[in-house]
């Protein structure tokens, strides 16, 4: 079985969620092949967590030489070991670093690229959410080894462990790679809920909160779901932009979604429509959102969310 | 100073968007316009221009697509870019993101070769276009070109030939620094586009336009357009519209029980 390589998204050695997401994809197309790039000393652990998520094999390469160039140096060693290993496809996270490594290998390998599939079938064939979410595309690649970008939440980690056998590899890096740097880096501050994108619930607040979001967050944690915003609340400078659902920010489709003074635009629903169960709280009863939800509430947040909040609070016990 | 724009005319967001029987997009049933992130690019390049006063700076918008799509440049140029291109030809419909991507860099290539300084400095893209919405095509062109990239830009700063750039990554807030000639993206952060001044209508009319076939630009039809993409879109459905839910009016407290029984039966409790 030929390998499928799967890039490895990880902040110091920690793999997030999403890799593991693309090793479950990556079985169904072939053998799990993880290509760690990061710190020597924080490869054991990585490789530990790849191995038990179904990796037969781990690529180790040292970043040592490469750290805090963007991107290029990552598209040569893709390169290099698809090159070598002649790869069944080459699977990486959607995001802002996997899209552009992506496109990049995909012009260095003459190679089709598929972006932000939420499946992948056995056969390679992928499945896309398009226009705001309105159409359901299958697609597949015609050229080359196919090279996949896969939203975060597409699938369910499988934790059935791989051989997990280790190669080093010392990739050979050009000069032209280490041009664009990251010159500094301010880490998120962790908010102790869970990822808005990874999150089974997520509640979010838009204008009609008047900034004010202690009735969201209030919910969201009885709930024990995730935060999120409209693009007009952080606008206004009441979140940051990460919490931003939509096409210019997070897109989400978590089991449930609750929007809260959130008037439903085109450019907010590409972010959420595809939620399992959609409940809205707005206050005009026209609000195109309701056309959306399988619950509404027509009614002022600020009444309806915190007696609500205690409500569940009090069934919880 | 050469600054190339590149905007892509797309279908309104805002109307029924569809595919073609062929499964490409529909670009002529509906409605387009200028990709409104690409409105973003658009601005950025002009305020770059604004900046280096006294400086000899040329904006270029560039666009690959149908003839429609002539409205895009158009729009650039009503909003304050200096010369417009538009390749347009009917080989390349159909084309994937490898095609387009090929096209956009031999056009950025030859406008380079027909300005004074005979190159292209810097090339803005937005953050992606709204109908694909990829994000792949900026890093695409940059490969091709063989330039670095800084992209996904909400805050952009220049000094002489260096660019520094804010962005809002998923695990973390960068700087990205980088030396030009170089590709950059720029996201809907980064500040609102100005709308066309009825003087700036006025003078796009009389600001250079230039339309480009694939002869011009050095490339054969069967180089790009559907049939020799590097993808296939194999089916394309459209979801199924949501069935109407319950909506309630709240009332003396009443939305907040049913709030919390609707979530309760439905197991989030
Ligand atoms: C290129 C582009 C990209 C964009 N990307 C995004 C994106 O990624 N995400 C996004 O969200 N938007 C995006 N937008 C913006 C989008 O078009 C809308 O402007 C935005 O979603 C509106 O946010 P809102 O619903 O919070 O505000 P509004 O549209 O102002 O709606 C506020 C709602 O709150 C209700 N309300 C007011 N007070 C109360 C109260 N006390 N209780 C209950 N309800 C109340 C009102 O009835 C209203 O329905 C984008 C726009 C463009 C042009
Ligand atoms: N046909 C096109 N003509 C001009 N620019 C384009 C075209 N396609 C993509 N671009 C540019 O590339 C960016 C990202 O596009 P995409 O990768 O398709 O999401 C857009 O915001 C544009 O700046």
């Amino acid at each position: 079985m030929s390998e499928v390589l799967v890039l490895v998204d990880h902040v110091d050695g920690a793999v997030r969620k999403p890799t593991l997401e693309l090793l479950a994809l990556a079985k169904k197309l072939g053998e799990p092949a993880a290509v760690f790039i990061g710190g020597a000393d924080k490869a054991a652990a990585a490789t530990e967590k790849l191995k038990a998520f179904g990796a037969e094999k781990v690529y180790v390469v040292d970043d040592t030489e490469i750290k805090g160039y963007l991107v290029v140096p990552k598209v040569e060693v893709l390169q290099q070991i698809a090159e070598k290993s002649s790869p069944a496809a080459i699977l990486l996270v959607s995001g802002y670093e996997g899209k552009e490594i992506a496109g990049r290998l995909a012009i260095r390998l003459e190679s089709g690229i598929i972006t932000d599939a939420v499946d992948v079938a056995d056969d390679g064939t992928t499945t896309q959410s398009v226009f705001a979410g309105n159409f359901t595309v299958q697609a597949k690649v015609t050229r080359g080894t196919p090279i996949i970008t896969v939203k975060p939440n597409s699938a369910t980690p499988d934790e059935t462990a791989g051989a997990g056998t280790v190669e080093e590899f010392a990739p050979t890096i050009s000069d032209a790679a280490k041009t664009a740097q990251i010159v500094a880096s301010q880490p998120r501050k962790a908010t102790g809920r869970p990822e808005l994108t990874e999150a089974a619930i997520v509640v979010s607040g838009g204008r009609g909160t008047g900034g004010d979001f202690a009735p969201i967050e209030g919910l969201a944690d009885a709930l024990g779901a995730a935060v999120g915003a409209s693009r007009a609340a952080v606008d206004s400078g009441w979140m940051p932009h990460s919490f931003q659902v939509g096409q210019t920010g997070k897109v989400v489709s978590p089991q449930l979604y609750v929007a809260n003074g959130i008037s439903g635009a085109i450019q907010h629903r590409a972010g959420m429509q595809t939620s399992k169960t959609i409940v809205a709280v707005n206050k005009d009863d026209e609000a195109p959102i309701f056309e959306l939800v399988d619950f509404g509430v027509v009614g002022d947040l600020h009444k309806v969310l915190p007696a609500a909040t205690e409500q569940i609070e009090a069934k919880k016990g | 100073m050469n600054i190339v724009v590149c905007v892509k005319y797309v279908p309104d967001a805002t109307a029924d968007r569809r595919f073609e029987s062929d499964n490409t997009v529909d670009r002529v049933g509906v409605d387009g316009l200028l990709s409104e992130l690409d409105e973003y690019a658009v601005e950025q390049a002009l305020q770059l221009k604004e900046k280096r006063e006294g400086e000899d700076v040329t904006v270029t918008a560039l666009c690959v697509g149908p003839e429609k799509a002539l409205d895009a440049v158009r729009k650039a140029l009503q909003m304050g870019a200096d010369k417009g291109v538009h390749v347009s030809d009917e080989a390349i419909a159909g084309s994937d993101y490898a095609a387009t991507s090929l096209v956009l860099a031999k056009a950025v290539e030859k406008i380079g070769a027909t300005l004074e300084d005979g190159k292209v400095d810097l090339v803005v893209c937005g953050m992606a276009s709204t109908d694909a919405s990829g994000s792949v095509v900026p890093a695409m062109l940059a490969e091709r070109l063989g330039l670095p990239q800084v992209t996904f830009a909400s805050v952009i700063e220049t000094q002489g030939d260096q660019v520094r750039i804010k962005r809002d990554g998923d695990t973390a807030t960068e700087v990205i620094g980088g030396t030009m000639p170089l590709v950059l993206s720029v996201t809907d952060q980064s500040g609102e586009a100005r709308y066309p001044s009825f003087k700036g209508i006025m003078a796009a009319k009389k600001k250079p336009l230039e339309t480009y076939t694939l002869a011009d630009i050095g490339l054969e039809a069967d180089q790009v357009g559907l049939s020799v993409a590097w993808s296939e879109v194999t089916d394309t459905t459209e979801r199924p519209p949501r069935t109407a839910g319950e909506i309630v009016k709240d009332e003396d407290g009443s939305g907040a029980t049913a709030l919390t029984e609707f979530l309760a039966s439905k197991k989030f409790i």
